[in-house]
């Protein structure tokens, strides 16, 4: 457990490998080698670490490893006036919720990377290398910031997942509208990471630390901010916005669909392993701060839900494949928010889990598809692939389900006791959440009956292979093995993940609940308990204020089974109520999908026809990346602009000003030079020369005169000496 | 009997003939064998000193000035030779490169 450092650098390696020498060097095969080697190697790593923290008791798991430090102590003044040391280190944490989640990373990670070397045979060899450098960097930062212990190492991955999505998304750069939205993704994460980074400095100035241990016990301590907003409303609000950029909430959701510019392997790693999973999981990482916020939790709430509905009502309409999962992505992440909004930490956390499997496996498959359509997208084309390619049919139909909520896959489990715990805080959110359930499985299937079934309306292709050479396409196929074979793991990976957490009522143990439960609580790590010992020491007065909040406020029981939870707990039966209701959702949606689009495909357009008014708003989503364009976006090149109309009058003014004074002073002293100094050095010259005329008379250049004057001399001192003396 | 008055009185007039030579001749060569006469005048007062206080360093001086004279007169036909060879004169009055 003490190598948990090596698991990020592992990829970060590769990166380094394929990067810099890979570009120029490698061929494809070395390439994929060596960013799936050192996949596999962190896979392992990943592995052998959780089992070692699987053996450790429940109460001591969590282990930190300082492998340096970074920024060794900067005195800094905190908010309660006195000074704290600035003191980071290189802090990895390996606890049960990060824990789960470097299996995710890198075990999701793992299968697409092996997925990629089957897409992206078709890409030149630089490319290729390049795409892998990229991939293995993205998986390096999202491992960091899983890992990191504090919040400075997570920002490290946090901005780092941020700077990948753009390479990625942009990946095919010479296409514009991939530039574009690889530009948008990063410019939308910004804005997201000013909240985060505003946070940081609050939790800072706080707490004087940004250890999350730390961090959280001292949270811990103070008291739930239940009527006032404080400190911790801010700070997780603040949070709550960089979480909304990095997992695509309202208002910040718009770069998501964007992001299928990029190739698809892409997409489904930043769905289902990495990115867009940071902001949940930040957020609980922070559950103890959040706890202690219900307003913020309020809006997480509220957010997650409006998040979830509104992109599962964009995802009704949508034809393009990959813009549909999109959605439906978007819409999952509401739903854990909407966990975290509850309080249920470990729901959210589990539903990560889960969706991480079928959102993969479904973007996988899409993937396979549109390697079978050769790049079509459009669902319109599709139809009738039943047939050609039973592997991808059949796993993407799993997938489906699962995220349809039918038992016993495993979107099953976790998004019934989302349901389930909203239901309890809730009801009209809890409502407005059955109704997006419904949703979700309605174009899903929209989306199966579009792609598998019916008939093909796809454009014709040739019949056998005399016509063309290379890369000609002879309709739709399976694909290879390097492809399908992930499928089929993240297959089962999507029908059974669901156990871990089968819960009380169907007379299962709820285990990733209380396996995660420690990660969400305020509690001293070893060392610390000793100092806490004196009185109103830390763990105590946590252990107290967390069991209060979750008592005295409703909106925010604990994440542990005690607390809030007990306190409205429902019958057995209404719980099997509430979960036959959302099996029923799911069959339902699946069925009307069904009814519409395979059985009789011309009751939708009927029906696009009759609700053209809302069929045109929802196409066009919402119009909400119109509505940013003509406001934020015009906004600020409005204001760019008046900010360089102030650059070229002020700034380009005084520089030209003082380039003009400079030329003035130059040529003034120009003048004093030349009539002045140069002035003064003639005279002295004229001066002299005017004064010899006089002395060079006696240069008569005749020898005979210079002697006779020595002579003369001669006598006259001779008889000067002579008469004087 | 001769006495030292007799040798100072040639010398000083044979010293009066090399300084009127200088003084009036033109020819470079000329002017040279009077600055020699000026110089042999000054030995012979040396060497009657010398005589008179029974002291051998008048000779010796004496000795150092005809040393003296030859390397001049070498020196001072080398110039005039290289004089006569850029300008085919030999006439002082045409030397005067050095004046204003």
């Amino acid at each position: 457990m003490d190598l948990i450092w090596l698991i990020p650098l592992l990829p970060g390696l590769g990166a380094l490998v394929n990067g810099v020498v890979g570009i120029r060097a490698f061929s494809k095969r070395t390439a994929g080698l060596v960013a799936n080697a050192t996949m596999a190697a962190a896979l392992l790593l990943s592995l052998y670490a959780f089992w070692q923290l699987l053996g450790l008791p429940a109460e001591g798991r969590e282990h930190t490893v300082r492998v340096a430090p970074w920024i060794s102590s900067i005195p800094l003044a905190l908010s309660n006036g006195t000074v704290g040391s600035f003191s980071i280190p290189w802090g990895f944490r390996l606890d049960p919720l990060s824990g789960m989640m470097i299996l995710v990373v890198t075990g999701i990670g793992f299968l697409i990377h092996v997925y990629s070397v089957g897409y992206m045979h078709g890409e030149p060899r630089g490319a290729y290398a390049r795409y892998f450098a990229y991939l293995n960097l993205f998986v390096f930062f999202m491992l960091m910031l899983v890992l990191g212990d504090n919040f400075l190492v997570m920002f490290v991955g946090w901005e780092g997942v941020g700077l990948c999505s753009y390479l990625l998304i942009g990946y095919w750069y010479q296409k514009k509208s991939a530039s574009d939205a690889g530009k948008k993704a990063f410019i939308v994460n910004r804005i997201g990471d000013w909240g985060f980074i505003v946070g940081m400095f609050l939790i800072f100035s706080t707490f004087g630390t940004l250890d999350f241990r730390a961090v959280a016990n001292a949270a811990g301590a103070m008291p739930v901010e239940s009527a006032a907003f404080g400190t911790l409303s801010l700070v997780t609000l603040l949070l709550f916005v960089g979480a909304t950029g990095k997992s695509a909430q309202i208002p910040l959701y718009v770069w998501l669909p964007d992001a299928m510019e990029g190739p698809t392997p892409v997409s489904a790693l930043i769905h289902a392993a990495t990115m867009v999973t940071a902001g949940v999981y930040m957020v609980g990482r922070n559950a103890v701060l959040f706890s202690h916020a219900p307003m913020t939790m309020e809006v997480v709430a509220v957010v997650g839900v409006a998040t979830a509905f509104v992109a599962a009502t964009i995802g009704l309409v949508q034809n393009d494949i990959k813009r549909v999962l999109a959605y439906s992505t978007v819409s999952q992440l509401g739903f854990m928010f909407l966990a975290m909004g509850v309080g249920a930490y470990a729901a959210g956390a589990f539903h990560l889990m889960t969706h991480a499997f079928f959102k993969a496996l479904l973007f996988l498959c899409s993937g396979s598809v549109i390697h079978a359509m050769a790049g079509q997208q459009d669902m319109r084309e599709m139809g009738s692939l039943k047939k050609y390619m039973p592997v991808t049919y059949v796993t993407m139909l799993v997938g489906t389900l699962a995220i349809a909520g039918i038992p016993p896959l495993s979107g099953f489990f976790s998004k019934d006791e989302i349901l389930y715990r909203t239901f309890l805080e809730n009801k009209v959110i809890w409502g407005v959440a059955v109704v997006t359930a419904l949703m979700t499985a309605f174009y899903m299937y929209r989306l199966m009956s579009m792609t598998f079934f019916g008939n093909y309306r796809g454009p014709a292709w040739e019949h056998g292979g005399g016509h063309g050479g290379h890369g000609a396409w002879h309709g739709p196929h399976e694909s290879p093995r390097s492809m399908t074979v992930p499928l089929q793991i993240l297959a089962i990976g999507a029908a059974i993940a669901g156990f871990v957490g089968i819960p009380a009522a169907l007379g299962g143990g709820n285990a990733i609940e209380h396996f995660l439960a420690p990660s969400f609580e305020a509690r001293a790590t070893l060392s610390e308990a000793a100092h806490a010992a004196e009185p109103g020491g830390a763990p105590a007065t946590a252990g107290a204020s967390l069991a209060a909040a979750a008592g005295e406020h409703a909106v925010t029981p604990s994440s542990s089974d005690e607390g809030g939870h007990a306190a409205e707990h429902i019958s057995w039966a209404g719980e099997m109520g509430l979960m036959g209701l959302s099996v029923l959702v799911g069959i339902v949606g699946i069925l009307t999908a069904y009814r519409i689009y395979v059985r009789a495909p011309e009751i939708a357009e009927r029906l696009a026809r009759r609700w053209s008014g809302a069929h045109r708003v929802l196409s066009n989503k919402y119009y909400v990346d119109e509505f940013y364009g003509a406001t934020v976006v015009s906004g600020t090149i409005a204001g760019a602009n008046q900010l360089w109309t102030v650059d070229r009058v002020i700034v380009d003014g005084a520089v030209n000003g003082s380039g003009w004074l400079t030329v003035f002073s130059a040529w003034f002293s120009h003048l004093v030079d030349k009539y002045i100094v140069d002035g003064l050095v003639n005279l002295v010259g004229a001066v002299l020369e005017e004064s010899s005329f006089l002395f060079r008379r006696f240069q008569s250049g005749l020898i005979q005169n210079y002697a006779l004057v020595m002579l003369f001399g001669v006598f006259t001192f001779v008889s000067v000496y002579l008469l004087v003396r | 009997m001769i006495t030292t008055t007799h040798y100072l009185v040639l010398s000083a007039a044979l010293f009066t003939l090399g300084v009127v030579g200088v003084m009036t001749r033109r020819n470079v060569i000329i002017v040279l064998m009077s600055i020699e006469l000026m110089l042999n005048a000054v030995n012979i007062n040396l060497v009657a000193f010398s005589h008179q206080l029974h002291s051998a360093v008048g000779q010796v001086f004496a000795v150092f000035i005809v040393v003296i004279a030859a390397a001049e007169a070498a020196v001072g036909l080398g110039i005039i030779l290289a004089f006569y060879r850029n300008k085919e004169t030999v006439n002082i009055d045409e030397m005067n490169l050095l004046r204003w």
